[in-house]
């Protein structure tokens, strides 16, 4: 991978942001409530089109795209109110999530010749060795939605791991935590970027968390960005501040 | 899960229902009959499960595509079985067998192509509204008999190809289900939004168990019209689609040795109850309004699951 | 000529089903379920016409404009009391549960409903002819022919859909309703009585329902317990294509329904497949504009 670009524009919730995620880096975007985070959130996984402008992934556009293509892309998310399969146990979360990038399908299920044997335990492989990676081993035959909160969240993630993304998209994933919930998850994230070398979108609502472990942030306000650098030289822009942490300091 | 017993499971199960076919001439005909009614609803109920439970596409025109399957056979057969030599039969009911669950699968792709756009009880009145027509193409075609139906179609289901279809039935729905592959199905079932996000094609995976299921039910519509040998496009309205939906429900969606069970039970007690006249229905009616109340998960459910979602 | 004559008569057909349509579309908007049950209420409607016919023959006279409203104004009260009951007994129970679970209830309800009246002792499962409401003369209006009851059933529908809009926009209670369909969490924040606006509902469904199935009997060569299901199945069809929930689309959608069925009942050759079309109908609207022709989508949010 060498440089993904996403660039969209022209719209009126979220309007010409132009945004760059570069290979391996973990980009914080932030902004107050109703600045348009969701909303771009929502054009980079295809829930949205783009009205004008484009969004490209390592050099191919992916704004025409149906959400399970960006999957098959090395695009992976979460979700802000956790979306686990609810009916299946936590390894099959998993296992359905492994699929993408393996080839058998109908027939092999149905006439079980030597290869589909293989594929199995090779995919309960993978799917163990995730687990235990995130210590959620010992849960694997556990329904997924009787997992406590914090589990859930790390489950999600490892679902989406197990569709080997190159880009990992993380949907508010410290809404409803306390603070040292927060802490575990900022050294989990920092964790699967390193262990997994991917890039890493952040969309965040708690400032800490995204001023903790991101190496860039973009700051957007009414759908525009206004400010876009290093964790310092966010903290120290007089325009964020302005929009944003002065707010956030008043409150506290 | 189930392993690569599976196959073998599979060939026992044929040839034990073939083997006990040898000896049906020695058989109350009363139960023989009972007995392959109970086929033709395992291979239904199991059917619909899929569609159903596993995938969560509430359906409620499964009788539908058990007319296609069963009128297409009847006509195969009476046009080409009747005058056929003896040991020609047997290849020819498989043959109409085959062709009307094809046929049945092509109309669940016309109901799974609207599918794409529709959830929930949209989609139940789109599938009840095919089923109608279905029945009143039947109804209206002179070539099926119109409203009198096809007679004297010749009887040729015994218990053998009753069960060992029904083997197959569960095989293939089970061997589809408890695969990797088959994840996808309960994916959808459970959240579309992210099973799409996961790389999970919703839509392929819900006409793969319309056309699956309404095969399956194409195969029972043909093993039915050859048990009964009489066909009326009135058998196969709306509340037959019930008869199948409420085994599903009792047995717990999504959970095939669950249906298998409620299939057989409710089909066994059917000819008792049958004697009840319209209470039947009222009984039937309060079985499902009960079950909605106390255990939506199903009768013989005992997993931590939590009914089905909308 | 023909075809103006076709096309009176189908909106006289397409009125009764909007009628009908409007409980199914109002009932939808505040529970976000279909309610399978209606068509049945439609049917005891009839019946409690049925069985109201003697006592106003006796109290107004034979074919009394006073008995008619006599008929309909009881069979509107018993059946609002029955759909309020049939809310708070089988559905309320299971509000917080998924929607597909209540679906299943309902039609249980309804499967209930049928084949208990299906029971000798209840009504019992034979036909039986509907008591004339009103003495019908033929009018001529400029070559048309009607019967002066299509006419009576004409203005009588207008009349109630005007007054259900009324309801719906102007009164508090149809503000109610509104707020509940747009958000029932929020609306009972601001006070509003769920469960009352709930059962209100259903009554005013309810009662819209028996007077269609009145209308609809007299029409109609007689009524049996199963009688509710296909002019219940078309005006369920007739609220999804105007769009669900939304009561001027109910209208607009049985209407058309009503219209579009009888001009292709007058074609010879498409005659036969007159019980398909409205579901043909319903799968076209569906295609293409998924929630209905007056209809507004709505996309999940994630």
């Amino acid at each position: 991978m060498k440089k993904a670009t996403i660039r969209f524009g022209g719209l009126t919730a979220v309007g010409d942001l132009d945004l760059q995620i570069r290979e391996r880096e973990l980009v914080g975007l932030i902004g107050p409530n109703g600045a348009g985070k969701t909303t771009a959130f929502n054009l980079i996984t295809c829930v949205y089109q783009p009205t004008e402008g484009d969004i490209t992934f390592l050099g191919r556009p992916t704004s025409r795209l149906r959400p399970h293509h960006l999957a098959k892309r090395g695009i992976a998310r979460t979700f802000q109110n956790i979306r686990l399969f609810g009916s299946m146990s936590v390894f099959d979360n998993v296992r359905a999530a492994v699929q993408v990038h393996r080839s058998h399908g109908i027939r092999d299920a149905l006439f079980r010749m030597g290869g589909f044997r293989r594929g199995e335990a090779d995919v309960e492989k993978q799917v163990m060795e995730l687990l235990e990676i995130f210590s959620l081993h010992e849960q694997r035959d556990e329904n997924a939605k009787s997992l406590p909160y914090g589990d859930q969240r790390r489950l999600e993630i490892v679902r989406a791991l197990a569709t080997k993304p190159k880009l990992l998209l993380l949907d508010e994933p410290a809404a409803g935590m306390n603070p040292t919930e927060k802490v575990e998850l900022m050294k989990l994230i920092r964790f699967v970027q390193e262990k997994f070398s991917l890039a890493v979108l952040l969309v965040e609502h708690d400032m800490k968390v995204v001023m903790g472990i991101c190496e860039r942030i973009v700051v957007l306000d009414y759908g525009i960005k206004i400010a876009e650098g290093t964790p310092a030289e966010i903290r120290t822009n007089p325009k964020v501040i302005a929009a944003y942490l002065g707010k956030e300091a008043d409150d506290a | 899960m189930m392993h690569t017993g599976a196959k073998r499971s599979l060939l026992v199960a044929i040839f034990i229902a073939i083997a006990v076919s040898f000896f049906s001439a020695h058989f109350n005909r009363y139960y023989r009959d009972v007995a392959i009614d109970v086929a033709i609803s395992i291979v239904l109920a199991v059917s619909l499960n899929l569609i159903n439970g596993h995938t969560g596409q509430f359906s409620l025109g499964h009788a539908g595509f058990m007319a296609v399957g069963g009128y297409i056979a009847a006509k195969i057969t009476l046009v080409f079985g009747v005058t056929a030599v003896a040991w020609a039969q047997p290849f020819i009911f498989l043959g109409a067998l085959i062709v009307g669950g094809v046929v049945a699968a092509l109309a669940g792709l016309m109901v799974g192509v609207p599918s794409l756009r529709l959830r929930g009880d949209y989609l139940a009145i789109v599938t009840l509204g095919f089923g109608e027509i279905i029945r009143v193409i039947f109804q209206t075609s002179e070539t099926f008999g119109a409203a009198t139906g096809l007679v004297a179609i010749p009887k040729w289901t015994t218990i053998g190809w009753g069960f060992g279809i029904a083997a197959i039935t569960v095989y293939v729905v089970g061997c589809l289900v408890n695969s990797t592959y088959g994840r996808g199905f309960l994916a959808v079932h459970d959240d579309e939004i992210a099973a799409g996000a996961m790389g999970i094609n919703p839509v392929r995976y819900k006409v793969t168990a319309f056309v699956i299921g309404a095969f399956f039910a194409g195969v029972a519509g043909g093993l039915y019209a050859h048990h009964k040998t009489t066909l009326a496009p009135t058998g196969f309205d709306f509340m037959k689609s019930i008869d199948i939906v409420v085994m599903v429900i009792l047995g717990g969606m999504g959970n095939t040795a669950g249906v298998i069970v409620a299939a057989v039970l409710l089909t066994a007690v059917q000819e008792p109850l049958r004697a009840l006249g319209p209470l039947r229905m009222v009984v039937f009616a309060l079985i499902i309004i009960a079950l909605m109340m106390l255990r939506p998960q199903g009768l013989f459910s005992f997993g931590k699951k939590k009914g089905a979602k909308a | 000529m023909e075809i103006l004559q076709q096309l009176t008569n189908g909106l006289a057909l397409g009125s009764i089903y909007a009628l009908i349509a409007l409980g199914y579309t109002m009932v939808y908007g505040v529970l976000r379920f279909i309610n399978f049950a209606h068509s049945d209420v439609l049917m005891l409607g009839a019946y409690s016409a049925f069985f109201l016919a003697p006592v106003a023959e006796r109290l107004f006279g034979p074919q009394t404009i006073a008995g008619a409203l006599f008929i309909i104004v009881i069979a509107a009260a018993i059946c609002a009391v029955i759909g309020v009951l049939i809310e708070f007994l089988a559905y309320r129970p299971l509000r917080s549960r998924p929607k597909l679970t209540v679906l299943i209830t309902a039609i249980g309800v309804s499967l209930f409903i049928e084949f208990t009246c299906q029971h000798k002792s209840v009504f019992g499962a034979d036909t039986k002819s509907f008591p004339k409401l009103l003495a019908s003369r033929d009018v001529a209006i400029g070559g048309l022919h009607f019967s002066s009851n299509d006419l009576i059933v004409l203005v009588l529908t207008a009349a109630l859909l005007a007054g259900m809009w009324f309801l719906v926009q102007r009164t508090k209670m149809g503000m109610a309703i509104r707020a509940v369909s747009f958000n029932e969490k929020a609306a009972a924040l601001m006070g509003v009585n769920v469960n009352r606006v709930i059962s209100y509902t259903f009554a005013i469904g309810s009662a819209l329902a028996a007077i269609a199935g009145i209308f609809y009997s007299m029409r109609a060569p007689g009524i049996d317990p199963l009688m509710g299901v296909q002019p219940g199945l078309r005006a369920f069809i007739a609220a999804v294509v105007g769009g669900i929930g939304n009561l001027p689309g109910a209208a607009l959608g049985g209407l058309l329904l009503g219209v579009i069925e009888t001009v292709a009942g007058g074609i010879p050759g498409v005659s036969n497949y007159r019980d398909g079309i409205a579901f043909a109908i319903l799968i076209l609207v569906l295609l293409f504009r998924p929630a209905g022709l007056l209809g507004k989508s709505m996309v999940e949010k994630v």
